[in-house]
């Protein structure tokens, strides 16, 4: 069977997935910030937490990173409304991939606070910082520039993760190319159009991020 | 006719220029000593004969003949003829003492397997590990790992061995027993081109102590003479800070 | 009253309609994986061997892998997917999902995996790779006795913790209707069962399937951790 291309009339819906990209940089943005705040509580709670906050930090995570995020919005957006819980597609994807961001940022970060050395914070004490300027000046620069590389990976991953929106009916860039073509039948050019645009955001969002990391934490991370 | 002659040789790295008309000959059997300060181009020379860094110019003759290190059969027969050991002893750390002899001759040359195994175990008693065979490197000192890759360089059968700086990266007191193998390898009458700055250990092995800095030969000659009384200012300025200490 | 849909649900969800089926879509999830991405490290590896190759004919063929291992890893994997349908719809008819699923997941790890490996390469020290050179070993040849099984520690852990992770990223190719266990999960909902029960239980087999994994990977990182490619003999006395 002969297929023939018809890029032209792809490339005049490129508007429409602009449109879509667009969301999908809100969904990722809003996700990874939400996520990073629970992580950080996560965090915490794993390594400075009672027995109890350990657990359920513990149990939290390790659900979280064993379980598909797919699986995990498909129970907000389907099994919730059982028990009365109903969740717009938008904000059933949101909240899924916070929790699911929240699991993984937490172990990015417990490595961060686990890589703080005693040695350190000893100088810090000797020099008459007090407990909060210890951990102000010393502690979150060194943390920050040990997880820097990593956090912005996930913040790659991340975005390329927000295309299960499409699923939902959800119009980021998958699920607006989805729906362009069901009017125009390209699937095949659409999608090709939806890739090229899915690497020049990452590109675009690594650039950023290395530049970002070198100017204001001084990580030297690649630029690709 | 020389064994090695070296003539005009120049090198770069990059935009850095390493080695420019340098210079050398050596005979049959001689031991020549190259020392010269840090960056001077000591090592590259040694490098540059093995094959492992280009040269820019100037000409390389073995026994009368060219070689081009342009051309692939060139450098692998430069390399059958001539054996570096370094100053990192570069060991293959997944395999056995035994085994790091072995492989070159066993799978490079193709030479026959029982002839191999006893010319290594023969090589390892004389550095003194025959008792070290199924070792693994890192469970070995520096001065062992240097022994064993001295070792391996001889199991090839050069005829001309180059040791770059091969006690550099040891403690002191393992010196000693490199050093020792190098005097037994020197009294079986191999040719040597030492890149080193144990002085006294110069004076007592080589037969000439080239001076090289900034790439190219300051002055050569007999070691009491250009070490203890350099006619060169670069020569006079080397050796006194050297000898100082 | 609940309780007695919990009993309800339980019963219909570990019944005979529902239990080989259940059974079967989890089979497919697993040989997703384990045939998806034991090709795409086959392939992975053969694509970091061309990309060793070095000379103008080996300058194309290194473009060519780059490119596919760049473009690959900025794409996520459920438009890798619908690339792949779409692609193979248009040329061919009547391929099955299997193959298609089977094609994108091959695709996507090969481009992964490639990284790790090419990683793994580099991690010996180069020292050793000039003293191979100098004694006249070819590049294969150095590859194969000193590169090789000083690699294979380094990309192991990463290669299995890829595979094992991937195990939830096949929940993704149910969109193209292959059935696996998340295909079977929706099903199930569609044909009225609780979306609450349905999908917690489904997310326990999830976890089921990739926890134990985790901790088995985790182990076998520790234990490779040390070695250099030496003989397991040595390894043995060590440990």
């Amino acid at each position: 069977m002969h297929y023939t291309f018809q890029f032209g009339v792809a490339w005049q819906r490129l508007p429409d997935l602009w449109q879509g990209a667009l969301l999908t940089l809100e969904l990722g943005l809003l996700t990874y910030w939400g996520g990073a705040l629970l992580g950080l509580g996560l965090a915490s709670l794993k390594t400075y937490g009672g027995p109890i906050g350990k657990a359920l930090a513990n149990g939290y995570v390790t659900f979280f990173t064993n379980t598909p995020a797919l699986i995990q919005i498909y129970f907000i957006f389907w099994g919730l409304p059982d028990v009365g819980i109903v969740f717009s597609a938008f904000n059933a994807v949101l909240l899924g991939l916070t929790l699911n961001t929240g699991a993984y940022l937490c172990e990015i970060m417990r490595a961060g606070f686990l890589s703080v050395r005693r040695p350190e914070m000893e100088a810090a004490e000797t020099l008459g910082f007090s407990r909060w300027q210890q951990i102000w000046h010393v502690i979150v620069p060194h943390i920050v520039k040990t997880i820097y590389p990593a956090l912005a990976n996930y913040a790659v991953v991340l975005m390329l993760g927000t295309s299960m929106a499409m699923i939902f009916g959800v119009e980021e860039l998958s699920g607006r190319a989805y729906n362009v073509a069901s009017e125009n039948y390209r699937h095949l050019e659409m999608f090709t159009l939806v890739a090229g645009m899915y690497i020049l955001l990452t590109m675009f969002a690594s650039l950023l991020l290395a530049l970002v990391g070198r100017a204001a934490f001084r990580v030297k991370t690649r630029v690709f | 006719m020389h064994h090695l002659e070296v003539k005009n040789l120049s090198a770069s790295y990059g935009k850095l220029r390493v080695l420019s008309g340098f210079n050398l000959t050596l005979s049959k059997g001689e031991i020549v000593s190259l020392v010269g300060p840090s960056g001077s181009g000591k090592s590259t020379v040694l490098r540059v004969l093995v094959g492992l860094t280009p040269p820019t110019g100037g000409e390389v003759f073995i026994d009368g003949s060219p070689v081009s290190y342009r051309s692939k059969a060139d450098i692998k027969s430069v390399r059958d003829r001539m054996a570096i050991v370094f100053q990192q002893y570069n060991l293959f750390q997944n395999m056995d003492v035994l085994r790091n002899v072995t492989i070159a001759p066993l799978k490079i040359k193709h030479w026959p397997k029982q002839e191999v195994e006893e010319d290594a175990r023969r090589l390892l008693a004389k550095v003194g590990l025959a008792e070290k065979l199924h070792v693994y490197p890192d469970q070995l000192s520096g001065g062992q790992q240097q022994r064993v890759a001295i070792a391996r360089a001889l199991a090839l059968q050069p005829e001309i061995l180059l040791l770059d700086e091969v006690t550099s990266a040891l403690d002191p007191e393992l010196v000693t027993e490199v050093l020792d193998t190098i005097r037994a390898l020197a009294k079986e009458g191999m040719t040597m081109l030492i890149v080193s700055h144990e002085m006294a250990f110069v004076k007592e092995i080589a037969s000439r102590v080239v001076l090289i800095d900034k790439g190219t030969v300051v002055e050569e000659g007999p070691p009491r003479q250009v070490i203890d009384t350099p006619s060169t200012e670069r020569a006079k300025e080397f050796f006194g800070k050297i000898l100082r200490h | 009253m609940i309780v007695h849909k919990v009993v309800d649900q339980l019963a219909r969800f570990f019944g005979p309609d529902n239990l080989g089926l259940l059974w079967q879509s989890v089979g497919m999830t697993i040989a997703l994986t384990i045939i998806g991405c034991g090709l795409g490290f086959a392939f992975a590896f053969l694509i970091t061997l061309a990309r060793q190759s070095r000379g103008l004919s080996g300058a194309v063929l290194r473009i060519i892998v780059t490119l596919f291992v760049e473009v690959f890893r900025r794409i996520p994997f459920l438009v890798v997917t619908y690339l792949v349908l779409f692609g193979i719809a248009a040329f061919v008819k009547g391929a099955s999902l299997f193959l298609i699923a089977i094609v994108a997941i091959c695709i996507y790890a090969t481009a992964y995996l490639s990284e790790i490996i090419r990683t793994g390469f580099e991690s010996v020290p180069h020292q050793q790779i000039e003293a191979a050179s100098a004694m006249n070993f070819s590049r294969w040849q150095t590859l194969l006795h000193v590169i090789l099984p000083q690699s294979i520690p380094v990309i192991l852990p990463p290669a299995i913790a890829f595979m094992i992770a991937f195990i939830k990223d096949t929940s993704l190719v149910s969109q193209i209707g292959v059935f696996e266990l998340s295909f079977r999960g929706k099903e199930l909902v569609n044909q009225g069962m609780s979306g609450l029960f349905v999908f917690g239980m489904i997310a326990l087999i999830y976890f089921a399937l990739s926890y134990p994994l985790t901790r088995l990977g985790r182990w076998l990182e520790k234990r490779l951790a040390s070695s250099r490619g030496q003989e397991p003999e040595r390894q043995l006395r060590q440990a």
